[in-house]
């Protein structure tokens, strides 16, 4: 079910937009749905952060990963316990750009019934990685579909991506590897047996999409060759807000164009919004000096305690016979 | 309740299988030897705790109060506008499983659901039914689900198995910590009066009397006086510590497991050697008598009332600054939260040692220094004479606490001591220490008796990484910072690994210290007779 729900959901899309070119209804799919979708994205995600934000951080929690900053000749392990705003810096941009964090992942087994070990085990940081950076690339390549003249370095970008020089159109490295590690997250979901266990449909909804995004953009690039021109035609109109649909586009693009509106729907909603809550989470964006400066709660309110005068009301007597100094006789 | 008589052979068979059907539809097993008892009513009273009724964990009604339901949401929601950290981890986890197998509690039951991450949807799977669109409309599909008793009772079930230890936190991507989850949780099962009597009655004693195991202030100083009679026998020498002095340069403040149980009062003679040896102008409170905070583990209130009585004390007495002793979740506490809470501290000085004149800059406005980095501070201006062949009799390895590890951060400050007491230092594998240390398994109240089973299943990581240094370099003591580690490694210990003790590194401290006039030392604080001093007396 938690597969199958996700997956039908994605067919129903794929179908949808097969449906909708058919019906003549390009200008939905072409333009209302981007549309709609992209302003679902960006206020969704606007609003989602500014919720968080919103929530004040009362305490000062960074999880300490590493000696803390004490005396002169301890050395300190500024990226792992960081005392300063630039060791945090540091911290969070090795969090955000490398995955520190994945990277240190062990893998705990009791071998011989009796002995615990713990292995490194960095598949799932490779993985993740690999996807990761490959959106990005394919995403940041589809910028020359919205730009006139291509910007000079979409150019040394794909010089990279396309290194493997397949015939033509240059194969580009990155859309392969974006489905391959998509497909590897996948798979590591259903085999994984404690992953299976705590996966929900959430979890499959966006592998199964963005998995359809890469197959259909690369299917339109290799193989039924879709007519660039008009994709950009179509890309530059919505860009300036005059949107034009070009006949010579294919029901396959539109599918790859619904799927990728319905992503970026998606996203506000979803667990996809780590993007920015990477940011904001105390545990790693906080400087972890408070002892050292006075980390400040704003709804901080009084408590009742129990003050040393009741405390000595009732012990005064034992307290005098153990010749312990009290404050009154 | 039949009493825990599993045999470590048997325990260790974990079955890591899953059950067939979807955790949502698997119901929680309350299983004997595996929770706490509730806490007795007049100790939440003495505090006020909401709520308060009787119920038992194993009956089938747990006698919630009429709007239960209605509290805990309410609660929820007040938290998620209180604590951006509740907020945002309720949102992005991707559910990647890189926490699952780094909690020790899922290691030694194999139960997914207390892999960190299913701990947390336990909890999140009711935020998402209430409190998001999605779960609002899709329900199920959406990972969501109606708050029942079944729920408040598996919610309750399993975030009393968890320590609070922050080892997931280390490796989420982004950081998510089930720690603050867990604390969020502890709050909500409070709110509707379901308390450990663990954790209940520690919070009462110390705040009526000071400190958790409810010492009235006679019996702290006799207690400390039994020591001192010990410490004379072993060295010859008379100490004269002072309480509640005004006017002392630093205030002492140490948990009271120090003060009460073997190994703990080893460590607490350590304490007194070293001060008595330096000539510290000091007191000890019996008002804040406790430097450990089980109110930590019920409430973020109560934690703030119990650790009011510190900076309280420290200005009543007129000190300069607070040293504090060998404790695990008291230094997250008095790291994190305390200046917080209670500060600021503006009464007291930036902390300056009296014979090194080091100040402890990174301790400026909380005003409070550990013990470690006290005496690391000695032993490297070489203040201390010190004679390592006293602990020969001893191997030793190192627990990072949870807490001075990774709500914290100090790592090499007690393993400079250790270096610098003992001759023979081992390591346990890279992978359970420091940042990366195990838990005892018993912190944040869980050190009953009636959940040995949890305990020694939650101890078992720990356990086994001392095995393996046991039968490697044959080590015997398992050192540590941490009053709570002193009692239930001890346990843990006996059952998986017996041969090792355990001992706070003031102890060591206190077996090395060369004091001034004192006579030929033939036994350690424990009074056992040192190698090579047989029959000396
Ligand atoms: S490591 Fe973090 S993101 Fe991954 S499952 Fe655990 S809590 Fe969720
Ligand atoms: S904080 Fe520790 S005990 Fe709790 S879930 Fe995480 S690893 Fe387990």
């Amino acid at each position: 079910m938690k597969i199958l729900v996700p997956f039908f959901a994605v067919i129903a899309l794929v179908l949808l937009a097969v449906i909708g070119t058919a019906a003549n209804l390009h200008f939905l799919f072409g333009a209302v749905i981007p549309y709609a979708a992209l302003f679902i994205f960006i206020f969704g995600v606007i609003y989602r952060v500014l919720k968080w934000a919103k929530s004040p951080v009362p305490f000062c929690i960074p999880t300490t990963c590493g000696q803390q900053k004490s005396l002169p000749w301890i050395k300190q392990n500024k990226l792992e316990n960081p005392s300063g705003t630039l060791h945090v810096i540091g911290r969070m941009a090795l969090e955000v750009l490398t995955f520190r964090s994945l990277f240190r992942n062990i893998k705990g087994e009791l071998r011989d019934g009796s002995k615990f070990v713990y292995g490194s085990d960095k598949w799932l940081w490779l993985g993740g990685i690999a996807f990761h950076y490959a959106f990005l690339i394919v995403l940041l390549r589809h910028i020359r579909l919205f730009a006139e003249p291509t910007p000079a370095y979409l150019y040394i970008l794909e010089a990279f991506d396309g290194f493997l020089q397949i015939g033509i159109p240059r194969l580009f490295a990155t859309g392969v590897v974006l489905l391959a590690a998509a497909a590897f997250l996948f798979l590591r979901r259903i085999y994984v047996p404690q992953v299976r266990y705590i996966s929900l449909a959430a979890d499959y909804f966006p592998l199964f999409l963005i998995m359809g995004i890469a197959a259909t953009g690369i299917i339109m690039r290799y193989f039924f060759k879709t007519d660039i021109v008009g994709v950009k035609e179509l890309a530059m109109g919505l860009v300036g807000f005059n949107p034009v649909i070009p006949k010579s586009v294919g029901s396959i693009f539109y599918v790859h164009l619904l799927l990728v509106s319905a992503l970026f729907a998606y996203f506000p909603f979803s667990k996809l919004m780590h993007m920015g809550g990477v940011f904001l989470s105390p545990t790693r964006n906080m400087v972890a000096n408070s002892r050292e400066f006075r980390h400040v709660n704003p709804w901080n309110y009084p408590v009742k305690v129990h003050t040393y005068e009741e405390y000595e009301e009732d012990f005064r007597e034992k307290m005098k016979m153990a010749e312990i100094p009290v404050e009154k006789e | 309740m039949a009493k825990f008589t599993a045999k470590p052979k048997d325990l260790i068979h974990i079955d890591f299988k899953n059950p067939r059907t979807g955790w949502m539809d698997t119901p929680v097993d309350i299983r004997e030897h595996m929770y706490c008892h509730p806490t007795k009513a007049k100790d939440l009273e003495t505090v006020g705790f909401p709520n308060i009724h009787e119920w038992r964990p194993a009956d089938e009604n747990w006698n919630l109060p009429e709007d239960w339901k209605e509290t805990v949401l309410n609660g929820i929601k007040e938290r998620l506008q209180k604590y951006r950290s509740f907020h945002v981890f309720m949102d992005i986890c991707v559910r990647c499983g890189a926490c699952a197998d780094k909690c020790h509690f899922y290691l030694g039951t194999g139960d997914p659901k207390n892999m960190p991450v299913l701990r947390a949807e336990l909890l999140r799977s009711v935020y998402r039914k209430y409190f998001t669109a999605s779960g609002k409309i899709l329900g199920k599909t959406a990972g969501a689900r109606e708050l029942t008793e079944d729920v408040l009772k598996e919610i309750w079930y399993y975030y009393y198995q968890c320590t609070e230890c922050r080892r997931c936190s280390v490796f989420c991507p982004y950081g998510i910590d089930q720690a603050e989850i867990t604390m969020i949780g502890r709050e909500l099962t409070n709110l509707v009066g379901l308390q450990l009597g663990w954790i209940g009655g520690p919070v009462a004693n110390c705040y009526m009397k000071g400190n958790h195991l409810g010492l009235e202030p006679h019996t702290i100083k006799s207690n400390i006086e039994m020591m001192l009679d010990d410490i004379e026998t072993i060295t010859g020498i008379r100490i004269n510590p002072t309480f509640n002095r005004k006017g002392a340069e630093i205030l002492f403040v140490t948990p009271s497991g120090d003060l009460f149980a073997m190994p703990g009062i080893y460590t607490a003679m350590g304490y007194l050697m070293l001060f008595h040896e330096l000539g510290l102008d000091y007191t000890w409170s019996t008002y804040a008598s406790e430097g450990g905070n089980f109110g930590f583990f019920s409430s973020n209130e109560m934690a703030k009332r119990l650790n009011s009585k510190i900076y309280a004390e420290a200005k009543r007495l007129g000190v300069k600054w607070v040293l504090g002793g060998e404790c695990g979740h008291m230094w997250r506490v008095l790291h994190q939260y305390m200046d917080t809470w209670n500060g600021p501290a503006d009464f007291l000085e930036v902390p300056k040692s009296p014979i090194t004149g080091t100040v402890f800059d990174n301790a400026k406005s909380a005003k409070m220094t550990h013990i470690s980095e006290f005496t690391a501070d000695l032993i490297k201006h070489g203040k201390l004479k010190l004679d390592k062949s006293r602990n020969d009799h001893l191997k030793v390895t190192f627990h990072d606490s949870c807490n001075t590890s990774r709500g914290m951060g100090m790592l090499d400050e007690p393993r400079y001591i250790i270096k610098n007491v003992c001759n023979h230092f081992y390591e346990m594998p890279e992978n359970t220490i420091r940042e990366k240390t195990f838990c005892c398994g018993s912190g944040t109240g869980l050190n009953a008796s009636e959940n040995m089973e949890l305990r020694m299943r939650g101890g078992l990581p720990r356990a086994n990484a001392v095995k393996y240094v046991h039968e490697q370099h044959g080590v015997n003591m398992l050192a540590n910072v941490c009053a709570i580690d002193r009692a239930t490694l001890s346990a843990s210990m006996d059952y998986w690994v017996p041969g090792v003790g355990v001992a706070g590194v003031s102890e060591l401290v206190g077996n090395a210290l060369v004091m001034k006039g004192e006579k030929e030392r033939t036994a350690d604080l424990r009074g056992e007779t040192l190698p090579g001093k047989e029959g000396a007396e």
